[in-house]
């Protein structure tokens, strides 16, 4: 695939206070590397993520949203990974089915020892979205004008 | 417009080397709402805590900033900041620009812009905070301490001292845990039994601590200083009150052939059972599972001979249900198991033994009370092989149980086990195979040095290959010595093997009901690796011993009691402040549909029936949703379920995060 | 039918068993049937009307009716008793104000499709097995029902009435093999630059009327979301294309697990947008990942996005599987 050197995605993570946002702090103290292009927003649990969220950062101009969360069976509040993987399973199949690229979304479940993992996944997912090019399909033109 | 400082901290140069820092504060003090912007080498340090708080008063700010180390980090640290000057502490954001931002990135530029979008997203979000007042919950000056090995005697004990009533959750009929099982400690070579059961009898004694023996936890609910806890006590079919601990029972038992746990199953046991003669609480336990009366319903004879008239095969498990305060996990470790490991032959030989089930050979009351013998024929071995690290610092999984950490004892406990073969019996030969020795500690070098200088054992560098059982019952030992780069063969009689210990296996489950998290090792995580390390990350739960991490009797006796000082410093206090982070409805959206009710795991909504007269539609009454400010944790499933929007999470408003969302976006 | 019901109904306004009635009267024309509320006999005759162009769901009208005092009658098809179910379950109507008569269906018309048979310029119908008798200014058309159904007919889910104080005919059967899933099994064979296109194609007609919403009993919040300032999306109208996907999907999104398919949204929308096809793709994802579910079945079942089990497939079966 043709990868436009240029294109610097933007990236939205949404993290949970105790699993993945704890997991991105240790990725920061061993300094493993992932792309400045990602961003994270802390939020108390993967299950505070609303998918409008999820739509508005695609509105104004993000190229990919990940939502990470504690592992299922570790949430901090016992249950909330658990309705927020139902609600991201349907919602990213439904961007899916309206023909918005899938690899633009993604959910992955860092827990608070997972720096390397945390790196890696975020290494892959700019990646990927990298390669997909500027997300046109869902973006609203008005707002990115300056 | 709200009137905003962001205060920019350099971190020494753990910020500033990555992150130019002057050009972000004068970047983030060219935004609409920001009236001062200023850097400075610690924010956290006294000097720069006092630039946020004059700066607060002098251009009378009313959110503040700080783009500095993780919010988890100094979050608090910088909200009493804020407080101190009159703010309120919640109009405070933290932009992360050390972990996620400085630490990560190489190129300055880069990471520059980096740390302006976060800190441009930490404004656009104080400027949508509220000021949050937190509610106080009440306290209950009770302690559980969920496991009776020395970890959790010491930690009960402390409490007890401190004068609050404590109580321990021991799965196993009896309090005490591997302690009880060890001959000697090191590296004072003092009985173990000697120094641990005086302090299970104090348990005993105590009146402020209750002991629930054979009893599991079994459902966890609520929130520091006001956790209920449901404690199964499992049916020993023995009335605790009532039984002396005589042992008439266990004598006259016919049921003889059953593996005895406490010698790892080097012995027999019979179904009616004490684990040991100072097992506390002293009274015995029916096996359930092979108990004649209680499998078949003949026998009886246990029954016949207690005088107490204790014995009851009727008797049922109970639960008991108590609120607590705080909750220390106590769940210790077991070796894991080595049977995989067919190249030590330990399946294989009777004489290949695990250094557990050394220490049980070695003791007193051990199933060769306390002589060294060879299990296969009884004879006295004279020529010993200890290997080190069998599962332990096992990169890849090989043998499907090892472990990548290390177990921290072993070194210290073999070097014991050679040096009291070679003492006792001086006509033994004894080798030690070793990756590395680790005797850091006090007196820890100097004990192995004795082992070597004074006791003459062999440590040789190197992993053992092979050990094969031979026809004239020796074991061919194959090992190369890294050292002199040689392959060797030991013609030895005993192998024994330091097994890497693990989390128990309780561990996991109970961490799923106390949500506190864990390691990828099952170990409990602390708070904070270096400042709170006996603190679990969920408030009210502490760490005692190995459930933390591998650790000694001296350590774990160490940490217990700083487990327990936490504890006693909690329940010292009356009343608690709450997360005022919680969630919240607007009853004029609300539906009253219960998706906010049915994902919430505390309970912590209600629904009332609220008159809104002032409609003119019919609908005058309707169900609407109350959130319990005092249960609910804000984890905020209810805000998302909710289809209407009514509900709302303070500190994490859906327009403080969608604003964030903008500014990243922007 | 029709005159079994205002009898049934007249009966029971003079019993005292209920005070209202929620039915259906013509409106300007003889196919926009809308629902509407008679207090008395006379009113009934005046005004009550059952014919299959009665599509309309009156489900969501109970949660105001059925606060008021005095019991409210309520003429509940297949489909209705479905939301009905649904809103009971979410607590949003008092079961105790409502007195139920089921009425069985067998299919309700399309009004486009009858006049693109024929019948334009219509006055009044009557039906009869499959024919349709259509009054028009031009003399009668008869035209055949099957080829005249709403979508949502022809892909019936169940002709059974869920909940009932009594039944007025024959209750029907549920009907599993409707085939209410193979368009949105056709999209999701699409390609993904396909898919895009027949949505943006669909939804950039919306001029964002609101229709769906307002006629949907899923959506019948107190307040909506895209009406709240605080919300951070309220709207008016859709300025751009994002926006109408984004009130699509939301709205798709609050509904999910908790539509019963009734398929009022596409009946109702001016600009012929299948809206149903967003919804049905929930239903069926629902379906595959968690187990078939229909809401509105039973009362108080418990909605699937917020239930959960620990099996949970991950997020990324959608990467994996289904949809190309």
């Amino acid at each position: 695939m043709q990868v436009n050197q240029e294109f610097k995605p933007k990236i939205v993570a949404f993290c949970c206070n105790w699993c993945s946002y704890a997991g991105a702090d240790l990725a920061g103290t061993n300094r493993s590397n992932y792309p400045a292009d990602v961003k994270i927003i802390r939020v108390p649990c993967s299950c505070r993520v609303n998918p409008l969220f999820i739509l508005r950062a695609f509105q104004r101009g993000a190229d990919g949203v990940i939502l990470c969360g504690c592992h299922p069976g570790d949430c901090h509040y016992t249950t909330g990974n658990y309705y927020a993987r139902r609600r991201m399973t349907l919602l990213f199949s439904m961007l899916d089915y309206l023909g918005i690229e899938k690899e633009r979304t993604r959910v992955e479940w860092v827990s608070a020892a997972e720096g390397a993992k945390f790196a890696a996944t975020m290494n892959e997912f700019v990646e990927t979205v990298t390669a997909l090019g500027e997300n046109k399909r869902l973006e609203d033109l008005r707002c990115k004008a300056k | 417009m709200r009137r905003i400082g962001v205060f920019v901290c350099h971190c020494g140069t753990n910020i500033a080397a990555t992150v130019d820092v002057k050009t972000v504060a004068e970047t983030l003090g060219k935004e609409p709402a920001v009236v001062y912007a200023t850097d400075y080498p610690y924010m956290c340090s006294e000097a720069g805590q006092n630039i946020i708080k004059d700066a607060i008063k002098e251009y009378q700010l009313e959110g503040v900033v700080v783009c500095s180390c993780s919010p988890r980090m100094h979050e608090a640290t910088f909200r009493k900041t804020v407080a101190a000057a009159g703010l309120n502490p919640y109009m405070l954001e933290v932009a992360n620009i050390r972990e996620q931002c400085s630490w990560i990135h190489k190129d300055i530029p880069e990471a520059t812009a980096k740390a302006i979008v976060l800190g441009r997203a930490a404004i656009a979000k104080v400027l949508l905070n509220t000021p949050l007042i937190a509610g106080e919950s009440p306290v209950t000056k009770r302690a559980l301490v969920i496991g009776g090995g020395i970890a959790g005697i010491q930690t009960a004990l402390d409490i007890a001292e401190a004068g609050y009533p404590v109580d321990i959750v021991e799965k196993e009929p009896t309090i005490g845990g591997k302690m009880t099982q060890i001959d000697k400690t090191f590296p004072t070579l003092d009985c173990s039994s000697c120094i641990l059961t005086p302090k299970m009898v104090e348990c005993a004694q105590n009146d402020k601590i209750t002991i629930y023996s054979y009893s599991e936890v079994e459902a966890v609910t609520g929130f520091v200083g006001n956790f209920s806890v449901k404690i199964r006590r499992k049916a020993r079919f023995v009335d605790e009150d009532k039984c002396t601990g005589c042992g008439a029972c266990t004598e006259k038992c016919p049921v003889k052939n059953i593996p005895d746990a406490y010698n790892l199953g080097l012995s027999n046991r019979h179904a009616a059972y004490i684990p040991f003669a100072q097992a506390i609480p002293n009274v015995a336990v029916l096996d359930s599972t092979r108990c004649i009366k209680l499998t078949k319903g003949k026998c009886g004879l246990c029954s016949t001979v207690c005088s107490a008239g204790a014995i009851d095969y009727e008797q049922k498990e109970t639960f008991v249900e108590e609120k607590y305060g705080a909750i220390v996990a106590a769940t210790g470790y077991n070796p894991i198991n080595i049977d995989g490991y067919d190249e030590f032959a330990y399946s294989q030989s009777k004489d290949v033994v695990t250094s557990l089930e050394f220490e049980r050979i070695l003791k007193a009351d051990g199933p060769t009370e306390g002589h060294l013998q060879r299990l296969s024929d009884g004879k006295q071995p004279k020529t010993l092989v200890f290997v080190q690290c069998v599962g332990s610092r096992e990169s890849g999984s090989q043998h499907g149980c090892g472990k990548e950490y290390c177990s921290k004892i072993c070194c210290m406990y073999t070097a014991k086990h050679a040096m009291l073969c070679r003492e006792k019996y001086p006509d033994t030969d004894v080798y030690v195979f070793y990756i590395d020795v680790r005797t850091p500690g006090k007196n820890y070098d100097e004990f192995y040095r004795r082992a070597v200088e004074q006791y003459g054992v062999h440590y040789i560098k190197g992993m053992v290959g092979k050990v094969a059982p031979q026809s004239d019952g020796t074991l061919d030992v194959q090992a190369s010595d890294l050292i002199s780069n040689e392959q060797l063969h030991i013609k030895a009689d005993m192998v024994v093997l330091a097994a890497a210990i693990e989390a128990d296996k309780s561990a996991r489950p109970l961490a799923t009901m106390l949500t506190a998290s864990m390691d990828t090792n099952d170990f409990f995580t602390e708070a904070h690796a270096k400042l709170r390390p006996v603190e679990s990350p969920t408030a009210g739960v502490f760490l005692s011993g190995v459930c933390q991490g591998p650790k000694d009797i001296p350590e774990t006796v160490a940490q217990a009691g700083a487990a327990a000082s936490k504890v006693i410093g909690l329940l010292a206090k009356d009343k608690l402040s709450c997360n005022p982070c919680v969630s919240h409805s607007d009853p004029m959206k609300c539906n009253g549909c219960s998706s906010c009710a049915n994902v919430c795991p505390y309970g912590a909504i209600t629904y009332e029936e609220k008159d809104f007269s002032r409609r003119q539609d019919g609908s005058m009454i309707r169900r609407v949703a109350v959130v319990n400010e005092a249960v609910c944790q804000g984890c905020g499933a209810c805000t998302v379920a909710c289809p209407s929007g009514a509900m709302d999470l303070k500190g994490f408003a859906t327009g403080q995060i969608m604003a964030e969302v903008d500014a990243i976006c922007k | 039918m029709q005159s079994e019901m205002m009898k049934r109904a007249s009966e029971l306004l003079a019993d005292g068993t209920v005070v209202r009635v929620l039915g259906w009267k013509n409106g300007e024309f003889v196919y926009d049937p809308t629902p509407a509320v008679f207090d008395s006999a006379e009113a009934l005759e005046k005004d009550f009307v059952y014919h299959d162009f009665c599509g309309s769901n009156l489900s969501k009208y109970l949660i105001k009716l059925s606060k008021l005092e005095g019991k409210t009658l309520v003429f509940l098809k297949p489909c209705d008793s479905y939301s009905f179910n649904q809103l009971l379950t979410e607590h949003r109507i008092k079961r105790e104000n409502v007195y139920i008569i089921g009425v069985p269906c067998d299919g309700k018309l399309d009004p486009d499709k009858v006049r693109e048979a024929g019948a334009e310029g219509i006055l009044g119908i009557t039906t009869d097995g499959d024919t349709v008798k259509a009054e028009t200014m031009y003399g009668e058309v008869s035209v055949s029902k099957k080829d005249c159904l709403l979508e949502r007919c022809e892909v019936c889910k169940s002709h059974k009435v869920v909940v009932y104080d009594e039944m007025l005919g024959e209750n029907g059967e549920e009907n599993p093999e409707s085939g209410r899933f193979d368009m949105v099994a056709k999209l999701e064979a699409m390609t993904p630059e396909e898919r895009f296109a027949f949505w943006r194609g669909e939804l950039s007609r919306c001029i964002r009327c609101n229709a769906c919403r307002n006629i949907c009993p899923a959506c019948s919040c107190e307040q909506c979301v895209f009406d709240n300032p605080a919300s951070g999306v309220s709207q008016k109208a859709a300025a751009d294309s994002f926006e109408e996907n984004m009130f699509h999907i939301i709205r798709a999104f609050h509904v999910a697990g908790r539509c019963t398919d009734c398929g009022e949204c596409s009946r109702v929308c001016p600009q012929h947008i299948p809206l149903h096809l967003l919804n049905r793709k929930f239903i069926k994802d629902i379906n595959t990942y968690y187990g078939e579910y229909q809401a509105g079945a039973e009362e108080g079942s418990r909605a699937p996005l917020v239930n959960f089990t620990k099996e949970d497939c991950e997020p990324n079966v959608v990467y994996k599987g289904g949809s190309k």
